[in-house]
Protein backbone atom coordinates (compact mmCIF):
# COMPACT_ATOMS: atom_id res chain seq x y z
CA UNK A 1 0.00 0.00 0.00
CA UNK A 2 1.47 3.37 -0.76
CA UNK A 3 0.65 5.43 2.27
CA UNK A 4 -0.75 8.45 1.63
CA UNK A 5 1.32 10.90 3.20
CA UNK A 6 4.17 12.06 1.17
CA UNK A 7 7.56 12.43 2.44
CA UNK A 8 8.38 16.06 2.60
CA UNK A 9 11.82 17.01 1.40
CA UNK A 10 12.82 18.57 4.93
CA UNK A 11 12.96 15.17 6.14
CA UNK A 12 14.90 13.02 3.81
CA UNK A 13 18.31 12.55 4.31
CA UNK A 14 20.77 11.17 2.26
CA UNK A 15 21.89 7.59 4.04
CA UNK A 16 18.42 6.91 4.75
CA UNK A 17 17.51 3.44 3.26
CA UNK A 18 14.49 2.22 1.96
CA UNK A 19 12.39 -0.62 3.35
CA UNK A 20 12.97 -3.78 1.34
CA UNK A 21 10.58 -5.08 -0.99
CA UNK A 22 10.62 -8.69 -1.88
CA UNK A 23 8.69 -9.17 -5.72
CA UNK A 24 8.09 -13.33 -6.31
CA UNK A 25 8.86 -13.41 -9.99
CA UNK A 26 5.66 -15.23 -11.30
CA UNK A 27 4.23 -15.93 -15.11
CA UNK A 28 1.64 -14.32 -14.24
CA UNK A 29 3.36 -11.38 -13.25
CA UNK A 30 5.78 -11.58 -16.29
CA UNK A 31 3.28 -11.83 -19.08
CA UNK A 32 0.56 -9.64 -17.65
CA UNK A 33 3.20 -7.11 -17.31
CA UNK A 34 3.98 -7.54 -20.89
CA UNK A 35 0.89 -6.98 -21.86
CA UNK A 36 0.08 -4.35 -19.63
CA UNK A 37 3.14 -2.20 -21.06
CA UNK A 38 1.73 -3.48 -24.87
CA UNK A 39 4.70 -5.55 -25.44
CA UNK A 40 4.04 -8.47 -27.14
CA UNK A 41 7.58 -10.05 -27.65
CA UNK A 42 7.04 -14.18 -27.76
CA UNK A 43 9.68 -14.22 -24.97
CA UNK A 44 7.50 -12.93 -22.12
CA UNK A 45 4.48 -15.05 -23.12
CA UNK A 46 4.98 -17.98 -24.73
CA UNK A 47 7.69 -20.47 -23.00
CA UNK A 48 8.38 -22.46 -26.05
CA UNK A 49 9.35 -18.83 -27.79
CA UNK A 50 11.50 -18.75 -24.91
CA UNK A 51 13.08 -21.29 -24.87
CA UNK A 52 13.95 -21.23 -29.03
CA UNK A 53 15.60 -18.14 -28.08
CA UNK A 54 17.75 -19.57 -25.18
CA UNK A 55 15.94 -18.76 -21.91
CA UNK A 56 14.46 -21.57 -19.84
CA UNK A 57 11.34 -19.77 -19.44
CA UNK A 58 9.63 -16.71 -19.91
CA UNK A 59 11.06 -13.69 -18.78
CA UNK A 60 10.19 -9.87 -17.69
CA UNK A 61 10.14 -7.17 -19.78
CA UNK A 62 12.26 -3.71 -19.48
CA UNK A 63 8.77 -1.86 -19.47
CA UNK A 64 8.07 -4.37 -16.19
CA UNK A 65 10.78 -3.28 -14.47
CA UNK A 66 10.27 -0.17 -14.64
CA UNK A 67 7.64 -0.48 -13.67
CA UNK A 68 8.41 -2.00 -10.30
CA UNK A 69 11.48 0.13 -9.98
CA UNK A 70 8.50 3.12 -9.86
CA UNK A 71 6.30 1.27 -7.24
CA UNK A 72 9.28 0.15 -4.89
CA UNK A 73 10.69 4.20 -4.66
CA UNK A 74 6.89 5.59 -4.37
CA UNK A 75 5.35 2.89 -1.95
CA UNK A 76 8.30 4.59 0.65
CA UNK A 77 8.49 8.53 -1.00
CA UNK A 78 4.22 8.86 -1.11
CA UNK A 79 1.63 9.59 -3.59
CA UNK A 80 2.60 13.16 -4.37
CA UNK A 81 6.39 12.77 -4.84
CA UNK A 82 6.93 13.50 -8.49
CA UNK A 83 9.69 11.65 -10.65
CA UNK A 84 11.59 13.72 -12.77
CA UNK A 85 13.83 10.57 -13.68
CA UNK A 86 13.63 6.97 -13.67
CA UNK A 87 16.95 5.46 -14.88
CA UNK A 88 17.28 1.37 -14.79
CA UNK A 89 20.11 -0.40 -15.63
CA UNK A 90 19.44 -4.34 -16.52
CA UNK A 91 21.60 -7.01 -15.62
CA UNK A 92 20.28 -10.64 -14.83
CA UNK A 93 16.75 -11.82 -16.62
CA UNK A 94 13.67 -12.78 -13.92
CA UNK A 95 12.71 -15.98 -14.77
CA UNK A 96 9.49 -17.03 -12.76
CA UNK A 97 10.51 -18.68 -9.58
CA UNK A 98 12.29 -16.30 -8.64
CA UNK A 99 12.02 -13.50 -6.13
CA UNK A 100 13.84 -10.53 -6.75
CA UNK A 101 14.03 -7.92 -3.75
CA UNK A 102 14.60 -4.52 -4.02
CA UNK A 103 16.49 -2.52 -1.20
CA UNK A 104 17.66 1.36 -2.04
CA UNK A 105 18.71 4.74 -0.13
CA UNK A 106 18.83 8.36 -0.56
CA UNK A 107 21.60 8.85 -2.46
CA UNK A 108 21.46 12.93 -3.32
CA UNK A 109 19.64 15.83 -1.73
CA UNK A 110 19.46 18.76 -4.06
CA UNK A 111 18.30 22.15 -1.65
CA UNK A 112 17.53 24.48 -4.74
CA UNK A 113 15.25 22.03 -6.72
CA UNK A 114 13.68 20.11 -3.68
CA UNK A 115 14.95 16.96 -5.40
CA UNK A 116 16.43 13.59 -3.54
CA UNK A 117 18.34 11.20 -5.56
CA UNK A 118 17.29 7.15 -4.36
CA UNK A 119 20.09 4.60 -5.98
CA UNK A 120 18.15 1.34 -5.88
CA UNK A 121 18.91 -2.65 -6.63
CA UNK A 122 16.56 -5.17 -7.36
CA UNK A 123 18.30 -8.78 -6.36
CA UNK A 124 17.29 -12.24 -7.66
CA UNK A 125 18.96 -15.57 -7.17
CA UNK A 126 21.23 -14.93 -10.23
CA UNK A 127 22.32 -10.60 -9.10
CA UNK A 128 21.21 -8.21 -9.62
CA UNK A 129 18.22 -7.58 -11.83
CA UNK A 130 17.94 -4.26 -12.03
CA UNK A 131 19.97 -1.29 -10.65
CA UNK A 132 19.15 2.09 -11.03
CA UNK A 133 18.40 5.49 -9.78
CA UNK A 134 15.30 7.90 -9.49
CA UNK A 135 14.82 11.60 -9.12
CA UNK A 136 12.33 12.41 -6.94
CA UNK A 137 10.78 16.44 -6.35
CA UNK A 138 8.76 16.09 -2.91
CA UNK A 139 6.98 19.17 -1.10
CA UNK B 1 11.04 -4.41 -28.87
CA UNK B 2 14.08 -5.29 -27.08
CA UNK B 3 14.18 -7.13 -24.29
CA UNK B 4 16.44 -8.50 -21.16
CA UNK B 5 18.00 -11.77 -20.97
CA UNK B 6 17.47 -14.10 -23.84
CA UNK B 7 19.22 -14.02 -27.11
CA UNK B 8 16.82 -13.45 -30.07
CA UNK B 9 17.73 -15.67 -32.33
CA UNK B 10 19.81 -18.47 -32.57
CA UNK B 11 23.83 -17.74 -33.40
CA UNK B 12 24.73 -16.90 -36.70
CA UNK B 13 26.49 -19.13 -39.16
CA UNK B 14 29.45 -16.62 -40.09
CA UNK B 15 33.16 -18.38 -39.26
CA UNK B 16 35.01 -15.26 -38.01
CA UNK B 17 37.01 -14.71 -40.90
CA UNK B 18 33.63 -13.84 -43.21
CA UNK B 19 32.74 -11.39 -40.11
CA UNK B 20 35.77 -9.55 -40.58
CA UNK B 21 34.96 -9.17 -44.36
CA UNK B 22 31.30 -8.80 -43.39
CA UNK B 23 32.17 -5.62 -40.84
CA UNK B 24 34.14 -3.67 -43.18
CA UNK B 25 31.09 -4.11 -45.78
CA UNK B 26 28.39 -3.14 -42.98
CA UNK B 27 29.75 -1.20 -40.29
CA UNK B 28 30.21 2.45 -42.73
CA UNK B 29 26.75 1.89 -43.20
CA UNK B 30 25.79 1.57 -39.50
CA UNK B 31 28.04 4.03 -38.55
CA UNK B 32 26.64 6.64 -41.33
CA UNK B 33 23.53 6.31 -39.52
CA UNK B 34 24.43 7.85 -36.13
CA UNK B 35 23.03 10.80 -35.70
CA UNK B 36 20.25 10.30 -37.66
CA UNK B 37 16.56 11.39 -36.65
CA UNK B 38 13.76 9.75 -36.72
CA UNK B 39 9.78 10.66 -37.56
CA UNK B 40 7.19 10.65 -35.67
CA UNK B 41 5.65 7.21 -33.43
CA UNK B 42 2.23 7.94 -32.44
CA UNK B 43 0.14 6.09 -29.49
CA UNK B 44 -2.53 4.25 -30.83
CA UNK B 45 -4.94 5.17 -27.99
CA UNK B 46 -4.95 8.60 -26.06
CA UNK B 47 -4.07 8.15 -22.00
CA UNK B 48 -6.79 6.68 -21.07
CA UNK B 49 -7.86 5.48 -17.42
CA UNK B 50 -8.54 2.18 -18.68
CA UNK B 51 -4.89 1.47 -19.41
CA UNK B 52 -3.73 3.20 -16.71
CA UNK B 53 -5.66 1.39 -13.93
CA UNK B 54 -4.98 -1.90 -15.42
CA UNK B 55 -1.04 -1.15 -15.78
CA UNK B 56 -1.43 -0.22 -12.20
CA UNK B 57 -3.33 -3.69 -11.41
CA UNK B 58 -0.25 -5.39 -12.72
CA UNK B 59 2.20 -3.94 -10.96
CA UNK B 60 0.67 -3.95 -8.21
CA UNK B 61 0.64 0.40 -7.92
CA UNK B 62 -2.24 2.01 -5.83
CA UNK B 63 -0.98 5.23 -5.73
CA UNK B 64 -4.48 7.16 -5.72
CA UNK B 65 -2.61 9.67 -8.16
CA UNK B 66 -3.45 7.36 -11.15
CA UNK B 67 -6.64 6.08 -9.76
CA UNK B 68 -8.78 8.03 -7.91
CA UNK B 69 -10.12 11.24 -9.38
CA UNK B 70 -10.78 13.20 -6.46
CA UNK B 71 -7.38 12.72 -5.11
CA UNK B 72 -5.39 13.82 -8.38
CA UNK B 73 -8.00 16.89 -8.29
CA UNK B 74 -6.36 17.81 -5.53
CA UNK B 75 -2.90 17.44 -6.69
CA UNK B 76 -0.48 19.47 -8.16
CA UNK B 77 -1.20 17.75 -11.80
CA UNK B 78 -4.73 18.96 -11.43
CA UNK B 79 -6.28 15.57 -12.55
CA UNK B 80 -5.71 12.08 -12.79
CA UNK B 81 -1.88 11.55 -14.66
CA UNK B 82 -0.75 8.33 -15.97
CA UNK B 83 2.19 6.36 -14.11
CA UNK B 84 5.55 8.08 -15.07
CA UNK B 85 6.91 4.41 -16.00
CA UNK B 86 3.95 3.38 -18.67
CA UNK B 87 5.26 6.94 -20.59
CA UNK B 88 6.62 4.22 -23.46
CA UNK B 89 4.27 1.53 -23.43
CA UNK B 90 1.51 4.31 -24.68
CA UNK B 91 3.39 4.43 -27.84
CA UNK B 92 4.37 0.79 -28.36
CA UNK B 93 2.86 -0.79 -31.86
CA UNK B 94 1.20 -3.31 -29.91
CA UNK B 95 0.56 -7.08 -30.91
CA UNK B 96 1.53 -6.54 -34.84
CA UNK B 97 5.10 -5.73 -35.43
CA UNK B 98 6.31 -2.51 -36.96
CA UNK B 99 2.02 -1.37 -37.55
CA UNK B 100 2.24 2.05 -36.03
CA UNK B 101 -1.07 4.14 -34.97
CA UNK B 102 -2.17 6.11 -38.25
CA UNK B 103 -0.19 9.42 -38.56
CA UNK B 104 3.59 7.56 -37.69
CA UNK B 105 6.63 8.22 -39.81
CA UNK B 106 7.02 5.43 -42.67
CA UNK B 107 10.64 5.36 -41.58
CA UNK B 108 11.93 2.85 -39.48
CA UNK B 109 13.53 4.21 -36.16
CA UNK B 110 15.44 0.75 -35.64
CA UNK B 111 16.92 0.35 -38.57
CA UNK B 112 20.35 0.03 -37.60
CA UNK B 113 19.17 -2.77 -35.48
CA UNK B 114 18.04 -4.82 -38.14
CA UNK B 115 21.41 -3.92 -40.48
CA UNK B 116 23.61 -5.76 -37.62
CA UNK B 117 21.11 -8.48 -37.30
CA UNK B 118 21.10 -8.89 -40.75
CA UNK B 119 24.88 -9.16 -40.41
CA UNK B 120 25.24 -11.61 -38.17
CA UNK B 121 24.56 -9.82 -34.97
CA UNK B 122 20.75 -11.04 -34.03
CA UNK B 123 20.37 -11.25 -30.55
CA UNK B 124 19.75 -8.15 -28.38
CA UNK B 125 19.46 -7.54 -24.42
CA UNK B 126 18.44 -4.00 -23.27
CA UNK B 127 20.93 -2.65 -21.11
CA UNK B 128 19.77 1.21 -19.96
CA UNK B 129 16.08 2.76 -20.11
CA UNK B 130 16.83 6.55 -18.92
CA UNK B 131 13.53 8.41 -18.31
CA UNK B 132 13.30 11.60 -17.66
CA UNK B 133 10.16 13.54 -17.56
CA UNK B 134 9.08 17.46 -18.11
CA UNK B 135 5.77 16.74 -17.09
CA UNK B 136 3.26 14.12 -16.13
CA UNK B 137 0.71 13.30 -19.02
CA UNK B 138 -3.30 13.64 -18.15
CA UNK B 139 -5.87 11.76 -19.54
CA UNK B 140 -6.52 12.81 -22.92
CA UNK B 141 -3.26 13.44 -24.22
CA UNK B 142 -2.55 11.82 -27.43
CA UNK B 143 1.28 11.07 -27.25
CA UNK B 144 3.91 10.44 -30.11
CA UNK B 145 7.70 10.53 -30.27
CA UNK B 146 10.70 10.90 -32.40
CA UNK B 147 14.03 8.58 -32.04
CA UNK B 148 17.48 9.84 -33.13
CA UNK B 149 20.22 7.19 -33.17
CA UNK B 150 22.69 8.38 -31.01
CA UNK B 151 25.26 6.24 -30.86
CA UNK B 152 26.97 2.71 -32.17
CA UNK B 153 29.64 1.92 -29.79
CA UNK B 154 33.13 0.01 -30.49
CA UNK B 155 32.79 -3.69 -31.24
CA UNK B 156 32.82 -5.22 -27.51
CA UNK B 157 33.11 -8.62 -26.04
CA UNK B 158 30.87 -9.36 -23.14
CA UNK B 159 30.07 -12.62 -21.23
CA UNK B 160 27.12 -12.57 -23.70
CA UNK B 161 28.85 -12.16 -27.01
CA UNK B 162 30.73 -9.95 -29.36
CA UNK B 163 28.32 -7.04 -30.79
CA UNK B 164 27.62 -3.35 -30.43
CA UNK B 165 26.08 -0.91 -27.68
CA UNK B 166 23.75 1.49 -29.40
CA UNK B 167 22.22 3.89 -28.08
CA UNK B 168 18.76 5.34 -29.12
CA UNK B 169 17.25 8.96 -27.67
CA UNK B 170 13.31 9.18 -27.99
CA UNK B 171 11.83 12.30 -26.88
CA UNK B 172 8.01 12.05 -25.98
CA UNK B 173 5.59 14.90 -27.24
CA UNK B 174 1.85 15.63 -26.19
CA UNK B 175 0.01 17.09 -29.66
CA UNK B 176 -1.55 20.38 -28.36
CA UNK B 177 -3.37 22.61 -30.79
CA UNK B 178 -1.60 25.55 -29.70
CA UNK B 179 1.86 23.89 -30.09
CA UNK B 180 3.23 20.52 -28.94
CA UNK B 181 4.89 19.94 -25.73
CA UNK B 182 7.81 17.78 -24.97
CA UNK B 183 6.69 15.45 -21.71
CA UNK B 184 9.70 13.18 -21.68
CA UNK B 185 12.86 11.90 -22.51
CA UNK B 186 13.99 8.63 -22.97
CA UNK B 187 17.72 6.81 -23.22
CA UNK B 188 17.39 3.61 -24.47
CA UNK B 189 20.33 1.13 -24.87
CA UNK B 190 20.69 -2.06 -26.57
CA UNK B 191 23.24 -4.43 -26.46
CA UNK B 192 23.15 -6.29 -30.34
CA UNK B 193 25.00 -9.20 -30.11
CA UNK B 194 26.42 -12.71 -31.75
CA UNK B 195 25.97 -14.86 -28.51
CA UNK B 196 29.32 -16.29 -26.89
CA UNK B 197 27.90 -19.72 -26.48
CA UNK B 198 25.46 -21.62 -28.53
CA UNK B 199 21.76 -21.85 -27.33
CA UNK B 200 21.32 -24.74 -25.88
CA UNK B 201 18.72 -27.09 -26.71
CA UNK B 202 15.08 -26.34 -26.29
CA UNK B 203 13.91 -29.71 -25.35
CA UNK B 204 14.59 -30.43 -22.06
CA UNK B 205 11.33 -31.53 -20.03
CA UNK B 206 8.89 -29.71 -18.87
CA UNK B 207 10.96 -30.66 -15.50
CA UNK B 208 13.75 -28.20 -15.68
CA UNK B 209 14.09 -25.46 -13.46
CA UNK B 210 13.15 -22.19 -14.97
CA UNK B 211 15.90 -20.46 -12.40
CA UNK B 212 19.08 -21.88 -12.93
CA UNK B 213 21.14 -22.27 -9.50
CA UNK B 214 23.85 -20.96 -8.97
CA UNK B 215 26.32 -22.59 -6.39
CA UNK B 216 29.70 -21.50 -5.13
CA UNK B 217 32.71 -22.19 -7.17
CA UNK B 218 34.13 -25.14 -6.18
CA UNK B 219 38.11 -25.64 -5.41
CA UNK B 220 40.09 -27.46 -7.77
CA UNK B 221 41.23 -30.59 -5.99
CA UNK B 222 44.80 -31.82 -6.38
CA UNK B 223 46.53 -34.61 -4.89
CA UNK B 224 48.49 -31.68 -3.07
CA UNK B 225 45.29 -30.26 -1.95
CA UNK B 226 42.86 -32.91 -1.40
CA UNK B 227 43.75 -33.23 2.74
CA UNK B 228 43.33 -29.34 2.78
CA UNK B 229 39.23 -29.79 1.65
CA UNK B 230 38.89 -33.43 3.45
CA UNK B 231 40.30 -31.42 6.78
CA UNK B 232 37.79 -29.02 6.18
CA UNK B 233 34.65 -31.78 5.22
CA UNK B 234 35.55 -32.90 9.18
CA UNK B 235 35.96 -29.10 10.61
CA UNK B 236 39.85 -29.06 10.45
CA UNK B 237 41.85 -26.74 9.33
CA UNK B 238 44.62 -28.48 7.99
CA UNK B 239 48.13 -27.01 7.28
CA UNK B 240 51.25 -29.28 5.27
CA UNK B 241 54.26 -29.46 7.17
CA UNK B 242 57.51 -30.79 5.60
CA UNK B 243 58.13 -34.01 7.12
CA UNK B 244 62.03 -33.44 6.51
CA UNK B 245 62.46 -29.80 8.22
CA UNK B 246 59.21 -29.09 9.82
CA UNK B 247 58.46 -26.25 7.69
CA UNK B 248 54.90 -25.23 7.63
CA UNK B 249 53.67 -24.44 4.08
CA UNK B 250 50.53 -22.94 2.51
CA UNK B 251 48.86 -23.15 -0.31
CA UNK B 252 50.06 -26.79 -0.64
CA UNK B 253 52.43 -27.68 -2.84
CA UNK B 254 54.42 -30.72 -3.38
CA UNK B 255 57.70 -29.53 -2.45
CA UNK B 256 59.32 -27.84 0.54
CA UNK B 257 60.29 -24.17 -0.19
CA UNK B 258 62.80 -24.44 2.32
CA UNK B 259 64.53 -27.71 1.97
CA UNK B 260 62.85 -29.22 -1.28
CA UNK B 261 62.00 -32.32 0.48
CA UNK B 262 58.94 -33.70 -1.03
CA UNK B 263 58.40 -35.73 2.04
CA UNK B 264 54.98 -33.78 3.82
CA UNK B 265 52.31 -34.56 5.95
CA UNK B 266 49.73 -32.13 7.89
CA UNK B 267 48.83 -30.47 11.42
CA UNK B 268 45.57 -29.07 12.70
CA UNK B 269 45.77 -25.46 13.11
CA UNK B 270 44.19 -23.75 16.42
CA UNK B 271 42.01 -21.60 13.78
CA UNK B 272 43.25 -18.48 15.72
CA UNK B 273 44.56 -15.84 13.84
CA UNK B 274 44.81 -12.22 12.69
CA UNK B 275 43.69 -10.12 9.59
CA UNK B 276 47.07 -9.62 7.69
CA UNK B 277 45.21 -7.82 5.08
CA UNK B 278 41.79 -7.57 3.76
CA UNK B 279 39.70 -6.31 0.47
CA UNK B 280 36.50 -5.52 0.32
CA UNK B 281 34.71 -6.49 -3.25
CA UNK B 282 32.02 -4.41 -4.14
CA UNK B 283 32.03 -5.09 -8.29
CA UNK B 284 31.15 -6.68 -10.58
CA UNK B 285 28.50 -8.37 -8.27
CA UNK B 286 29.09 -12.28 -8.95
CA UNK B 287 26.31 -14.91 -8.23
CA UNK B 288 25.69 -16.48 -5.57
CA UNK B 289 27.58 -14.25 -3.77
CA UNK B 290 26.51 -11.67 -1.27
CA UNK B 291 27.76 -8.23 -1.85
CA UNK B 292 29.77 -6.11 -0.05
CA UNK B 293 31.76 -9.08 -0.14
CA UNK B 294 35.06 -9.17 2.33
CA UNK B 295 38.26 -11.28 1.80
CA UNK B 296 40.71 -11.70 4.22
CA UNK B 297 44.56 -12.65 4.34
CA UNK B 298 44.29 -14.28 7.72
CA UNK B 299 47.91 -14.64 9.52
CA UNK B 300 47.45 -18.24 11.33
CA UNK B 301 49.21 -17.94 14.73
CA UNK B 302 51.33 -20.92 13.60
CA UNK B 303 52.65 -18.71 11.23
CA UNK B 304 51.11 -19.75 7.35
CA UNK B 305 48.83 -17.00 6.19
CA UNK B 306 45.61 -18.10 4.02
CA UNK B 307 42.78 -16.81 1.87
CA UNK B 308 39.35 -16.66 3.26
CA UNK B 309 36.08 -15.12 3.02
CA UNK B 310 35.15 -12.76 6.31
CA UNK B 311 31.97 -13.38 8.43
CA UNK B 312 29.89 -10.91 10.98
CA UNK B 313 32.69 -8.58 10.13
CA UNK B 314 30.99 -4.38 10.16
CA UNK B 315 32.89 -2.79 7.07
CA UNK B 316 33.70 0.28 8.89
CA UNK B 317 35.12 -2.05 11.74
CA UNK B 318 37.44 -4.39 9.47
CA UNK B 319 41.09 -3.63 10.29
CA UNK B 320 44.60 -5.44 9.69
CA UNK B 321 45.38 -6.96 13.25
CA UNK B 322 41.88 -7.90 13.95
CA UNK B 323 42.08 -11.19 15.85
CA UNK B 324 40.14 -13.80 14.18
CA UNK B 325 38.60 -17.47 14.28
CA UNK B 326 37.74 -20.26 11.86
CA UNK B 327 34.48 -21.84 11.27
CA UNK B 328 33.48 -23.51 8.94
CA UNK B 329 30.28 -23.10 6.78
CA UNK B 330 28.55 -25.90 4.00
CA UNK B 331 27.33 -24.33 0.68
CA UNK B 332 24.79 -25.96 -1.48
CA UNK B 333 24.82 -28.69 1.28
CA UNK B 334 27.56 -30.04 -0.69
CA UNK B 335 30.99 -27.40 -0.19
CA UNK B 336 32.31 -27.14 3.11
CA UNK B 337 34.67 -23.82 3.32
CA UNK B 338 36.60 -22.34 6.22
CA UNK B 339 35.65 -18.27 6.64
CA UNK B 340 36.56 -16.06 9.61
CA UNK B 341 34.94 -14.22 12.40
CA UNK B 342 36.26 -11.40 14.46
CA UNK B 343 36.44 -12.13 18.10
CA UNK B 344 37.58 -9.90 21.07
CA UNK B 345 41.78 -9.68 20.88
ZN1 LIG C 1 61.49 -28.86 4.40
Amino acid sequence: MTSKKTKAFDEVLPGQALPELAIPITVQLITAGAIATRDYFPGHHDKDAARELGSPHVFMNILTTSGLAQRYVEEWAGPAARFADLKIKLGAPNYPGDTMTFTGEVSGRDEASRTVQVTLKGKNSMGNHVTGTATLVLP
Amino acid sequence: MTEAGAPAARRGALNSEENILAEQEFMPAVRAMVGREYGRVYAWDAVNAPMIRQWCEVMGIDNPLYLDADYAASSEHGGLVAPPAMLQAWCLEGLHMNNYAPGSTDENPYEVLKLLEANGFASVVAVNSDLSFDRYVKLGEKLYYTTRLDAVGDEKTTALGTGYFVTLKMSFFSEKPEGDEQVGQLLFRVFKFRPANPVKPAAEGDSAPAVPKFKRPKPGISDDTRFFWEGCAEGKLLIQRCTACNTLRHPPAPVCSSCHSFDWDSVQSSGKGTIYSFVVMHYPEVPPFDYPNPIGLIELEEGVRLTAGLVGVKRDELAIGQAVQVEFHTFDDELILPLFRPVAQ
